[in-house]
């Protein structure tokens, strides 16, 4: 059986616990507390259980989970939470004029990076909390022409017969689909627990290579990433204007039924 | 004048609401066409059912692939399509599905993608409620053909009675495009509520209900809403994570949302503070969520909730 390379792509978001503001039309990043996105925690928790029982018993990883990022040099953050949870490395491309990238941008960079390293499936979370357009994934596959296995309520991964099979969950319902290894898979939150790192893993991770590379590094031109090279653009973005307040009342054992006036009143019901 | 390509999507035969809603976004800024992608030999009776929605034309495109293959066979379609009739702009339904087909399509001929729009205008312009409604923001795309997709619910529909020209269109689906075979697919389990993103009334239970959302789904029958839950309840597993209201769930914008139980922490609040009249239950008077509320009962939404339904119930008649 070949060696199975898992590349995960993870991102540096705000906490989403965390108030959020924009400030020259861009989420400001600065004044908010900055984590591993939720939702890549649920495709590191499923890659890990793909490769470790393959791994069991091995002194070093055959089968390796490699975490991808692009962002800000602080971004080492995030990627150093993953690999407390048991990733073995990371790849961070950082570059000033990466800012401002759309993900029509993003999906190249991360494309590039994937296709450079010979891997044989990429994991990621459905959206990130902050963009929440959960489309990366879907474009990283298109780039790289790919099979797209993607919002998987569950994943079956064939190390053997080199293929996945995943339930497809969304809205419109649920879908069995399968394809041969290359693919790309995005996974949703119901799909497992993460585990949180342990003292173990924590301490592991500090040893755990971080590979940070630039634009030139992985040869793509600084003009066709970032706001330059972004193919839409912010006209304005104003904070929505505050709620009228509104009325509170204690519920003295009419609390009910003055909800009730309030709802006929207005005509809602 | 400019020429808008919307996609259509249908399920079991049936055109879904979203179709007449991009055609009212397109009309605004030109000619309308609708593009289909069905399953052979089901053509006819999805053009049968455009008369409905303001369109000018329609291009129908049967192949098995779609169902067979998934989104890449429908990227691949749209893209022909797309470059044979050089829209000035696509519009598209934004669901998890036509998220991934715009993002794909954009790539492939070249032009920006914006996503969530709530609004579309003549010079092609968007506007979009970010950070949980927090933000509005306006955007453009500046390459290419604008591929954009617009959530659903964000416009009346415009009645219309149109006799759209059908043109069938036949393409060739690459291999690669056929990487992915779906062999099962389970329509979703619909309950007796509505869908809560399409609702007009969401009712939410959270942390306060303590696991029983007995009481909240007693008033959301009564009112015919969708039942949502924080996740602080979801992730307790009191109730389906496919009710999550708040940043990492479902954005919900009803007419009225009444909050049971639930604190109003921001990942919640994004997800619902666009609502137009907001209604609060809490034990706690210093909770959040009554920054928020047009109407605020203090109080055990056990006790509040079963009087106002027998209040409604009985002035209703």
């Amino acid at each position: 059986m070949a060696f199975v390379k898992i590349a995960i792509c993870v991102k540096q978001v705000p906490d989403s616990w965390a108030e959020k503001k924009m400030v020259d039309g861009r989420l400001d990043r600065q004044s908010v507390d900055a984590v591993l996105n939720d939702l890549d925690e649920y495709a590191i928790e499923e890659a890990l259980r793909i490769v470790e029982p393959l791994n069991e018993g091995k002194e070093t990883p055959e089968h390796t989970i490699t975490l991808i990022s692009m962002g800000p040099d602080r971004a080492t953050e995030a990627i150093r939470k993953g690999l407390s949870m048991g990733a073995d490395n990371g790849i961070l491309v950082c570059d000033e004029a990466l800012s401002g990238s759309d993900a029509i941008a993003t999906s190249k960079v991360l494309a590039d990076v994937i296709s450079k390293n010979g891997f044989d499936l990429v994991f990621c979370g459905t959206e990130s909390t902050d963009a929440r357009m959960s489309v990366v994934p879907a474009m990283v596959a298109e780039r790289l022409g790919w099979a797209q296995l993607t919002f998987a309520g569950s994943v079956k991964v064939d190390t053997n017969a080199r293929s996945v099979e995943i339930a497809r969950m969304t809205d419109s319902g649920v879908e069995t689909m399968s394809a041969s290894f290359p693919c790309v898979v995005s996974v949703i939150e119901k799909i497992n627990e993460p585990r949180y790192p342990s003292f173990k893993g924590i301490m592991a991770a500090k040893k755990k290579q971080i590979e940070t590379k630039s634009l030139s590094d992985i040869g793509i031109t600084a003009s066709d990433v970032g706001s330059s090279g972004a193919w839409s653009k912010v006209d304005s973005a104003e904070p929505r204007p505050p709620r009228a307040k509104g009325v509170k009342v204690d519920d003295g054992g009419d609390g009910g039924s003055k909800l009730a006036d309030f709802l006929l009143e207005k005509r809602l019901v | 004048m400019s020429s808008i390509l919307i996609l259509i999507d249908h399920e079991a035969g049936k055109i879904s609401k979203t179709a007449g809603e991009l055609a009212t976004f397109a009309r605004r800024a030109g000619s309308v066409t609708g593009v289909l992608l069905a399953n052979p030999g089901e053509g006819d009776g999805l053009t049968s059912q455009l008369s409905s929605i303001s369109i000018d034309a329609a291009v129908i495109v049967e192949d098995d692939s779609f169902s067979r293959h998934g989104i890449p066979a429908a990227v691949d379609a749209l893209a022909q399509v797309i470059k044979a009739k050089n829209p000035t702009a696509v519009l598209i339904a934004s669901s998890a599905r036509g998220k991934e087909i715009a993002g794909r399509v954009a790539i492939r001929v070249g032009g920006g993608v914006i996503t969530d729009a709530v609004d579309f205008t003549s010079e092609l312009t968007t506007m979009q409620s970010v950070f949980g409604g927090s933000f509005n923001v306006k955007a453009r795309v500046t390459t290419g053909i604008p591929v954009i997709t617009m959530r659903p619910s964000s416009i009346e529909a415009e009645a219309a009675s149109s006799s759209p020209s059908i043109e069938k269109m036949s393409v060739t689906i690459a291999d690669s495009s056929k990487l992915v075979t779906i062999s099962n697919v389970q329509p979703p389990v619909k309950g007796g509520r509505p869908e809560l993103t399409e609702a007009k009334i969401v009712i939410s239970g959270g942390r306060g209900t303590n696991g029983d959302f007995s009481q909240v789904e007693a008033m959301a029958d009564l009112l015919g809403a969708a039942v949502g839950a924080s996740r602080a309840a979801t992730d307790a597993g009191w109730y389906p994570h496919t009710h999550q209201v708040g940043q990492t769930g479902k954005t919900v914008s009803p007419q009225l949302y009444i909050a049971c139980g639930i604190s109003g922490a921001i990942q919640h609040r994004a997800g619902m503070q666009t609502s137009k009249t907001i209604v609060a239950i809490n034990k706690d008077p210093e909770a959040p969520i009554f920054d928020l509320a047009d109407f605020g009962v203090v109080g055990d939404l056990f006790a509040v909730l079963p009087q106002a339904r027998e209040s409604i119930a009985a002035k209703r008649g």
